[in-house]
């Protein structure tokens, strides 16, 4: 008996071994400190990695698609990893919304982050990027080709950090279905006029809409999305002091009271700001299944909209329309950023200089279809990989709308707390449109909610 | 017959069968685990005496609990009292009452519209309404579906796996189904249009929002309860209604002086059970609306997550305020429940 005993007791601390080792960190290899933290780090969605060799550092990048700008990056990063067989690049591709967004922010304060992350609000998550001026061969390159950029990544108003650079540049503006104006009979306003006013064009989309039974417009549910259109409309956001200041901003109201009316008479496709609550919708999938005739997005969907739409119906970027204060939209972008999180600042150094030579950054660019935000790309024009001609005429049409935007719109994007008062805008706003709140009412809510917002955040 | 003659009879061989040798493996392993703890628990019997040997035994148990149970409801009452977006307690200033008095600020209770943090309130009354409808219908379409189950009708083990079928989806997944039929180019406005109807934007309407989220959750968790009853229906003996039916009881007197009655102390559980359930309503309607339309369906739990997390401003303080007076209402309906239960007991 005694025998089956000890049998026993010897199977139950084999169990409790493995239990033990299989929770336990990986070891720890001396020629690679950190190559089994960024492992025990990865977020819950990381790609399938084989466990990097001894010897090798592993980098971890949490990336979001709109396109096919992953499968571009991981192509790009082979290259890098067959000459720098001593470094392994991870690409965690995840949601927008709740990857980027939501979660790794958390992360981040947690002191869990990845090594470089694609991120878009820059002002608010700069608090956690590195900055990798000392690692950087020649940090004089990025300030001659990302400088304005670098601006939008600073903690503070006079810092000079460089932590990453922008993988694309964005623009917003409409896209519309020319073949649905064709269907209907109705002549694209923005071919007759360089300067179509907002209610113009709804006015010609609902022409559209009642004749070929769609949608008249839709816009991404975004703040940042109705910050364009607002500033066209005169808003300010701002007051004399710099402070955030929406109650008695005319112009906003009107672009909101214009939002309030287009969602009660049907104009808008009511799904993406009414039938959610509390995140960003994305409006592009009933534009891509040909149900809206106007679209309000940005130069981002182009990628997408060549692969996904190609040339089943004409579809085409147009100018951004206007009202009294202007013709703008808002300036944005994705950036490739390090993060303070990494263990291996050195590494992330080599890698971000090989995405940001030249020759590398064109094809990025070329194949992604973004427009560069790389200012000696964007001079000397990039030849983008696509042959459909509403593609290439799209890019041409955001390309030139960077010229067209305000200064307020820059002021708006450089602002840290931009996403506070984005976030307020949209969810405050759709409370208007479902009858909760008047829009004098939502309006100050807003406003307290920014301030609150900005409060918890000092 | 000479006694050597008499020789012992030779017993077969003894065959082991597959089950014995498993049952066999198990005991051996069991003993060796028991032993194991024996050698761990002589010394400390031995140290601390038979009478507190007790505490030794529930210790992992209450380990499990203090680290994954107390120490986060803890540190959540203390996060309700600091300020700011920092994630560690040790980065966060205090501020007292700070984030009750902001939920509590209000013109008028019962109006969302006059409290400044308006949402937490929409939340909470939209909370109520679910809690109403979603305990009162379930409880009682479960106690319907449980009478019918204990009776004899054909199939009825067929209809007892499918009541309960709904039970075992994840609540991400039965969102997800709903999401499929309810949604504008969904199968039921697909059929509807098929059959030359309007469309029915289910989603987007405040009313009919409400009222499939509360009708998908009884549909998902109605099979549980109905079990629960069912099992309470079977212990009531059957001798009872025999004598009530000698005396001429009708169908409706014997539920009422025989069922009722009987059931109470079941239908207590699961009328805590799908209370505390329905206040932490949260998963199948962010995947099903997200809270909307506007904020028809948001409730408290979803107002806490987007208030900590979703939102950027991460303002944690007043997420963890916000779930301490969740965590208070809930304690008070538990505590309801059990005097109402021990009323019961000794009536």
């Amino acid at each position: 008996m005694h025998r089956y005993r000890y049998a026993a007791l010897l199977a139950v601390l084999l169990i409790f071994a493995l239990v033990v080792s299989a929770c336990a960190p990986a070891a720890v290899a001396p020629s690679a400190p950190a190559a089994d933290s960024a492992a025990t780090q990865a977020p819950a969605a990381e790609a399938p990695a084989a466990e990097a060799p001894v010897g090798v550092t592993e980098l971890r990048i949490t990336w979001y698609d709109d396109g096919n700008e992953g499968a571009v990056l991981r192509d790009l990063l082979d290259r890098f990893e067959a000459n720098n067989p001593d470094i392994k690049v991870v690409i965690d591709t995840v949601d927008y919304a709740s990857g980027i967004q939501q979660t790794l922010p958390i992360q981040l304060e947690a002191g869990e982050g990845s090594d470089m992350a694609r991120v878009t609000q820059l002002g608010i998550m700069s608090k956690y990027m590195l900055d990798l001026r000392p690692y950087l061969s020649d940090p004089a390159y990025w300030e001659e080709n990302f400088g304005p950029f670098l601006k939008w990544m600073q903690a503070t108003p006079d810092g000079d950090a460089i932590p990453g650079f922008m993988t694309q540049l964005t623009v917003t503006g409409p896209f519309i279905n020319r073949t649905l104006f064709e269907q209907a009979g109705v002549p694209v306003p923005s071919d007759s006029s360089d300067q179509v006013t907002w209610q113009e064009w709804a006015a010609a989309a609902r022409q559209v809409a009642d004749a070929t039974g769609t949608f008249a417009m839709v816009m991404d549910r975004s703040g940042h999305r109705l910050a364009g259109p607002a500033i066209s409309m005169g808003a300010k956001y701002f007051d004399a002091d710099g402070n955030v200041a929406l109650v008695g901003d005319q112009g906003f109201k009107d672009m909101a009271q214009l939002m309030v009316d287009w969602h009660a008479d049907g104009t808008m496709y009511p799904d993406t700001w009414i039938g959610s609550a509390g995140s960003y919708v994305a409006g592009n999938v009933p534009f891509v299944n040909a149900q809206i005739v106007f679209y309000m997005s940005g130069s981002w969907q182009v990628g997408q909209f060549n692969a996904n739409i190609g040339d089943a119906f004409d579809w085409e970027a147009v100018p951004n329309p206007c009202g009294p204060g202007g013709c703008t939209g808002m300036p944005g972008g994705a950036a490739l950023v390090a993060l303070n999180t990494s263990k291996n600042p050195e590494a992330v150094a080599r890698v971000m200089e090989y995405l940001t030579q030249e020759d590398v950054m064109e094809e990025f660019y070329a194949r992604t279809l973004f427009i560069p935000g790389h200012l000696g790309l964007a001079a000397k024009g990039v030849e983008f990989q696509a042959e459909l001609p509403q593609t290439l005429k799209s890019l041409n049409v955001f390309a030139a709308e960077v010229g067209k935007l305000a200064p307020l719109a820059y002021d708006l994007q450089a602002y840290k707390y931009n996403t506070i008062l984005f976030n307020a805008n949209r969810d405050r706003l759709t409370q208007v449109f479902t009858g909760e709140l008047t829009l004098d009412e939502a309006i100050q809510r807003m406003q307290e909610d920014i301030e609150a917002g900005i409060a918890a955040q000092q | 017959m000479s006694v050597q003659s008499r020789q012992t009879p030779t017993l077969p061989p003894q065959r082991i069968t597959i089950g014995e040798r498993i049952g066999r493996l198990f005991y051996q392993i069991y003993a060796g685990v028991m032993g194991l703890l024996g050698w761990l628990a002589e010394p400390i019997q031995r140290l601390v005496g038979v009478k507190h040997m007790a505490y030794f035994f529930v210790l992992p148990n209450l380990l499990v609990f203090g680290i994954f149970v107390l120490f986060p409801m803890l540190l959540n009452i203390y996060y309700s009292f600091t300020g700011g977006s920092a994630l560690f307690p040790q980065d966060r200033p205090f501020v007292g009452l700070q984030n009750y008095q902001r939920i509590f600020d209000c013109g008028n209770l019962l109006d969302p519209a006059t409290c400044r943090e308006d949402r937490f309130w929409r939340g909470f009354f939209n909370t109520a309404f679910y809690v109403v409808f979603q305990v009162g219908g379930m409880v009682l379409l479960s106690m319907l579906t449980a009478v019918v189950l204990n009776r004899s009708l054909l199939g009825r083990g067929f209809f007892r796996s499918i009541f309960f079928y709904p039970v075992l989806l994840s609540p991400v997944v039965v969102a997800l189904i709903w999401k499929w039929l309810l949604q504008r180019d969904g199968l039921i406005n697909a059929w509807l249009v098929s059959m030359g109807m309007e469309r029915i934007l289910f989603f987007l309407n405040a009313n009919w929002a409400v009222f499939w989220v509360i009708f998908i959750s009884i549909w998902a968790q109605m099979g549980f309860y109905t079990l629960i009853l069912l099992a309470g229906l079977q212990s009531i003996p059957k001798d009872m209604y025999e004598a009530a039916d000698m005396d001429g009881a009708s169908r409706w007197q014997s539920f009422r002086g025989i069922t009722l009655p009987l059931l109470m102390p079941t239908l207590l559980v699961v009328l805590v059970l799908s209370v505390i359930r329905a206040v932490q309503v949260f998963d199948q309607v962010w995947v099903l609306t997200g809270g909307g339309p506007g904020t028809a369906t948001v409730y408290v739990v979803q107002y806490i997550y987007e208030t900590a997390f979703a939102n950027q401003t991460r303002q944690y303080g007043l997420a963890s305020a916000a779930s301490v007076i969740l965590g208070m209402i809930l304690l008070v309906l538990t505590l309801f429940q059990l005097r109402v239960g021990r009323k019961s007991d000794i009536a």
